[in-house]
């Protein structure tokens, strides 16, 4: 298999990758949505003209709301974010997105999170998130919990959750740009998509490496003497389609529901799509060759 | 084979009969899909319940008693299936919170909403600390609890109220209203009263108390009276609110989310048009790369898609929008399972097995694997239904009872329809329709 032999290629193309995530997500940082931070979300929609931004903000400056930002959206809208807001500004807004009757709008949506549910909401989150990882880890250490040659289950163990990790820092850093660039933010939503992620492309790495103890152990008992560049080599090739095309059918799904499904689970479906890409070149293009450069490294050594 | 091939006949009926269900109870109306609020517009409101002057024990019950109160409150307005909930919280953020959940369909005005549940008054008894200065009455005071102790008699204790003259010790035509404790707070009241004789016992509508009577002696009856200056009207309007119910412990709003009709409606919309172009694209691609088997797996991936609407409309769940994310990305899941069988089938067409063989065990040697992928999909599912918001709870839901439904329809209603078509040739035309990639 190309991607075994030519692995230090793919580890410096993956390296590059990982290091562009984390940079983004250290220069443009992860924003939190008001699931997390608590305040006000509304979006108003236009049934005629709608007003500029300036005007918008102009009469929201009157009416007396701050810090809060505004973006425009599909369908004739504006998305407005702001922090928690008294009950008096609440009943004043809708006046004030209208500017006084001037542009007739409608609220379509209007969500206000109170701090401590948002607080409850990231705890949770950390929590879901953490509860996931130690499940797949004891997932992992039941499945890799026969002995095996010449390389010890818990190595495959500690490459399968590698893999993972870089599944998760590449959608977070392609998140973090798209919070960047369009003002996406990080809310429940993402943490889902977060969660699916770990727990769809942890299985394509387990099938690869459960097809190649398959295999060493089959030519352990034909007593066929085979590099394990060349067996873990042969697996890969073996589950290659398979795992492309598992991966396949989920992107075209996870397509559709970005091209054609509702505006409120985009960014959760692009999310998904480029965490699911991560998932499963990783668990071609990472998780077999670290294995084959840990079995040459350990060679070497011994 | 011909046990295979009747196998899939009654297959394919009943997969027709649950579609036709799904239909017509669909078009009839006789049991739509349940939506959310975020489809069917509406709006939700969490509240924080103030436990502060209520005794442990008594938590379950005044939150029930709450409950019950504004479910009363929001069926006078008339709000279709409106859902009332409590619910525990915050103790992840800190704070212990017992919490109350109101969903009301169709009402997109938040302010509107706040409104109708807010009109409800809130009741309250306390004793007069010792040594404490009684407030006037129909002031609001600054520190409720600093001159004022909880009571053991509370608002959920109170039966009815009703509006009477002159039975308040003034004026012979006073307007008052007098409470009507239940067999419980008649006890309680009796018990109350006949310890603290001489005492203040304050009565507190939202927080300012109406009346501080003197308890002059034990009252048996189970009723008290409150005269606070009332005028007729004010009188009426108190006993209404009353009796329509009262809260029995203060409230406060924690979050509200309302969504409008217009974009629930284009959400379904587009919801319905990924899923149909999901299904298209999938299906599409599963003939193309597979063929004959290939075929046989999308007409597997219908027979999910109906039971698992089946399904929907049986539990019920209620669909969000995530719910429906979850729904299409569960349909390119569940050919997961047809696509690791046909692989491996493949691989033993390669071996040189005919193709009855290959198709079985292709399956058995595919089991182990699909059972382990759709493990760790399930874990995830489980823990996000464990914590999520209901959003997510929608989500998980969907996502979970896919991967379920769709191992039954990939292995077990695949593998009937493969052998049923009784195919075991090593070449020729039936060859090529199995096997795509195999030289």
């Amino acid at each position: 298999m190309l991607i075994v032999i030519y692995r230090k290629v793919f580890f410096t193309l993956t390296g590059l990758l990982v290091l562009l995530s984390l940079a983004s997500i250290l220069f443009f940082g992860l924003k939190l949505g008001t699931d997390f931070t608590g305040g006000v979300l509304a979006e108003v929609r236009y049934s005629a003209a709608r007003p500029t931004a300036s005007e918008l903000a102009q009469s929201l400056d009157a009416a007396g709301l701050s810090g809060y930002s505004m973006r425009e959206s599909q369908n004739n809208a504006f998305t407005i974010r702001a922090g928690n807001i008294s009950s008096e500004m609440r009943a004043k807004i809708p006046a004030a997105v209208s500017i006084g009757g001037k542009y007739p709008s409608s609220i379509e949506r209007f969500t206000e999170i109170g701090p401590i549910i948002g607080v409850e909401l990231r705890n949770k989150s950390l929590v879901a998130l953490g509860l996931v990882l130690l499940c797949i880890l004891f997932y992992i250490a039941f499945v890799f919990r026969k002995v095996s040659e010449p390389v010890s289950s818990w190595i495959y163990g500690v490459i399968a959750l590698i893999t993972l990790l870089h599944d998760v820092i590449v959608p977070a850093g392609f998140f973090a740009l798209l919070g960047h660039f369009f003002g996406a933010q990080v809310d429940t939503l993402f943490v889902t998509a977060i969660l699916t992620i770990l727990g769809f492309s942890i299985h394509d790495t387990i099938v690869v490496f459960d097809r190649t103890r398959e295999n060493l152990r089959i030519n352990k008992e034909s007593r066929r003497k085979e590099d394990f560049e060349v067996t873990a080599g042969h697996s890969l090739n073996q589950t290659f389609v398979r795992s492309v095309n598992t991966s396949v059918t989920v992107l075209i799904s996870l397509g559709a529901l970005f091209f054609m499904g509702p505006e409120s689970t985009q960014d959760f479906a692009l999310t998904l799509i480029v965490g699911i890409i991560a998932g499963t070149y990783s668990s071609i293009a990472l998780a077999t060759p670290l294995l084959v450069a840990y079995e040459r490294f350990r060679a070497k050594r011994t | 084979m011909w046990k295979y091939r009747l196998w899939a006949l009654v297959i394919l009926l009943l997969g027709g009969l649950l579609g036709w269900y799904v239909y017509h109870s669909q078009v009839t109306g006789s049991r739509p899909f349940r939506l959310g609020l975020d489809l069917s517009g509406g709006t939700q409101l969490i509240y924080k319940a103030d436990l502060n002057a209520i005794a442990g024990g008594d938590v379950n019950e005044s939150m029930n008693a709450l409950r019950d109160t504004i479910e009363r409150r929001v069926n006078i307005f008339g709000v279709a299936e409106p859902l009332v909930q409590t619910e525990k919280g915050g103790t992840l953020a800190g704070e212990a919170q017992q919490r109350l959940i109101v969903e009301l369909p169709g009402v997109t005005d938040t302010e509107k909403a706040i409104a109708m549940i807010g009109a409800t008054p809130t009741l309250e008894f306390r004793m007069l600390k010792d040594g404490a200065t009684v407030p006037e009455e129909g002031q609001p005071i600054a520190d409720i609890d600093a001159l004022f102790e909880p009571a053991a008699v509370t608002g959920k204790n109170v039966e009815r109220a009703e509006l009477q003259f002159g039975n308040g010790g003034g004026l012979a035509n006073e307007a008052t209203v007098v409470l009507h404790f239940n067999s419980e707070g008649k006890q309680i009241f009796a018990d109350l009263t006949g310890k603290n004789v001489g005492k203040i016992f304050g009565i507190f509508l939202d927080g300012v108390p109406i009346s501080t009577p003197v308890i002059r002696e034990a009252i048996p009856d189970g009723t008290a009276v409150i005269s606070g200056n009332f005028t007729p009207d004010s009188a009426k309007e108190l006993v209404r609110n009353l009796n329509y119910g009262a809260l029995p412990v203060p409230i406060e709003l924690l979050t509200t989310e309302t969504v409008g009709g217009t974009l629930g409606g284009e959400a379904v919309k587009d919801g319905i048009m990924a899923g149909l172009w999901g299904i298209g694209a999938v299906a599409l691609f599963m003939v193309l790369w597979y063929r004959l088997p290939g075929l046989v797996a999308v007409i597997a991936l219908s027979l999910y898609i109906i039971a698992n609407l089946a399904i929907f409309k049986l539990l019920p769940v209620t669909l969000t929008a995530a719910g429906i994310a979850g729904f299409i990305l569960s349909i390119g899941m569940a050919v997961d399972a047809n696509i690791l069988i046909f692989e491996r089938m493949k691989e033993e067409l390669k071996a040189g097995k005919n193709t009855r063989d290959a198709i079985h065990d292709g399956f058995a040697r595919a089991w182990l694997s699909i059972r382990d992928s759709n493990i760790s999909s399930m874990i995830t599912a489980v823990i996000l239904f464990w914590f999520g918001t209901s959003l997510i709870k929608g989500f998980a839901l969907v996502f979970g009872l896919g991967v379920l439904v769709s191992m039954l329809t990939a292995i077990s209603i695949s593998r009937t329809f493969l052998l049923s078509l009784g195919i075991a040739a090593e070449k020729g035309f039936a060859r090529f329709l199995f096997g795509s990639g195999v030289k």
